[in-house]
């Protein structure tokens, strides 16, 4: 069983479209888990129809749906305080210092990030090379595990077949729940899903051919 | 938000001429664009707490879409496709335009005190 997860990506609401049926899994296990989110999505683009945000208002409005996610999760949330869409202009070294400082602290056995140059949005990308650094930096016996989720349209053809297949069709509802908490982006996005799956008309059930399977790949240091 | 209400807004600009103020400046479609169609490009531009002064402003439109010019020592700044504005805090005129679907396309912010950069600080801890 593991000791501790802990989850790193960079905008709320990353932790509970890649990873919250695993997130699930692992309460129910008792393991304890903590979500440090890199910005607060300030600069998220789904604003409502009539707008209901704008671009003053929406991190407040994100931070509120951040926490309400995490309860739902019933995981810790740390804010590291980066500004959304700014990520990979940061220095990786401090931001992986960064990191390393939250994972010394919290020894976890396992880490969930993004897959670096496969997570689509540059955010995405440079977290998870800051976050797969900050372990690196670590002695090797030291290392937990690295889960990396990956994105893109090609990632299987480049990486081949994910090591971890979780079906988290049995957490569903708690998923889309956390999903759901993030209501600012949360229509929008599944609006997406439902426009490019092209199949169904019932977005949940679009949502569920997309979200119902959690995919990782482990990270493998060359020491 | 509210839809833009012309002489409503050319009145607020007008207030900021020949003062400093802070400049928000953005548009995107979004880092998603080239992921879901291979066909697009990702676009977006991106200032924040830009000071500068300008000498005229005006905003024109067609009772949907409109642009705001502001004439600086030097330059311009313009932005295109705004539908939508608001006094934020009283103070800020917060300038927007949306697609059907709500997304931001473009945004332009003017106040006469820094926009918030709050967030941007080190850890905060919640529900721990």
């Amino acid at each position: 069983m593991e000791k501790h997860v802990v989850v790193i990506f960079p905008h709320p609401d990353d932790e509970s479209f890649g990873a919250a049926g695993t997130i699930t899994a692992f309460r129910e296990q008792g393991v304890p888990v903590t979500y440090l989110c890199g910005t607060l999505g300030e600069m998220g683009r789904n604003m409502g129809s009539p707008p209901f945000a704008n671009r003053e208002t929406l991190p407040v409005i994100r931070k509120e749906e951040l926490i309400n996610a995490c309860e739902k999760l019933d995981i810790n949330l740390r804010m590291l305080g980066y500004r959304d869409k700014t990520m990979e202009f940061e220095d990786k070294r401090e931001v992986a210092n960064h990191l390393k400082r939250h994972l010394d602290e919290l020894q976890p056995s396992l880490v969930i990030t993004h897959f670096p140059e496969h997570a689509v949005h540059p955010d995405h990308n440079a977290m998870g090379a800051a976050a797969i650094e900050a372990i690196r930096l670590m002695e090797p016996e030291n290392r937990p595990v690295v889960w990396a989720h990956a994105i893109t349209n090609n990632y299987i053809e480049e990486l081949g077949q994910p090591d971890i297949h979780n079906d988290v069709s049995p957490y569903f509802e708690q998923k889309m729940e956390a999903v759901l908490a993030h209501k600012s982006q949360a229509s929008g996005i599944l609006g997406k899903f439902q426009e490019s799956a092209s199949l169904s008309a019932d977005v949940m059930e679009a949502a569920k051919e997309r979200l119902g399977v959690e995919q990782f790949y482990v990270w493998k240091f060359s020491k | 938000m509210e839809p833009i209400e012309i002489e409503k807004v050319q009145q607020l600009l007008q207030g900021y001429c020949n003062k400093d103020v802070y400049i928000h400046l953005e548009t995107t479609n979004g880092a998603y664009a080239s992921h879901f169609d291979d066909k697009a490009y990702n676009v977006g531009a991106y200032i924040r707490n830009a000071k500068v002064k300008f000498s005229q402003a005006k905003i024109i439109g067609d009772g949907k879409t409109y642009r705001a010019g502001l004439k600086l020592e030097l330059g311009w700044i313009y932005a295109e496709g705004l539908t939508e504005w608001t006094l934020h805090n009283g103070s800020q005129l917060l300038l927007a335009g949306h697609d059907r679907e709500g997304r931001l396309m473009v945004a332009l912010h003017i106040s006469e005190t820094p926009l918030g950069h709050e967030y941007a600080a080190s850890d905060s801890v919640a529900a721990e």
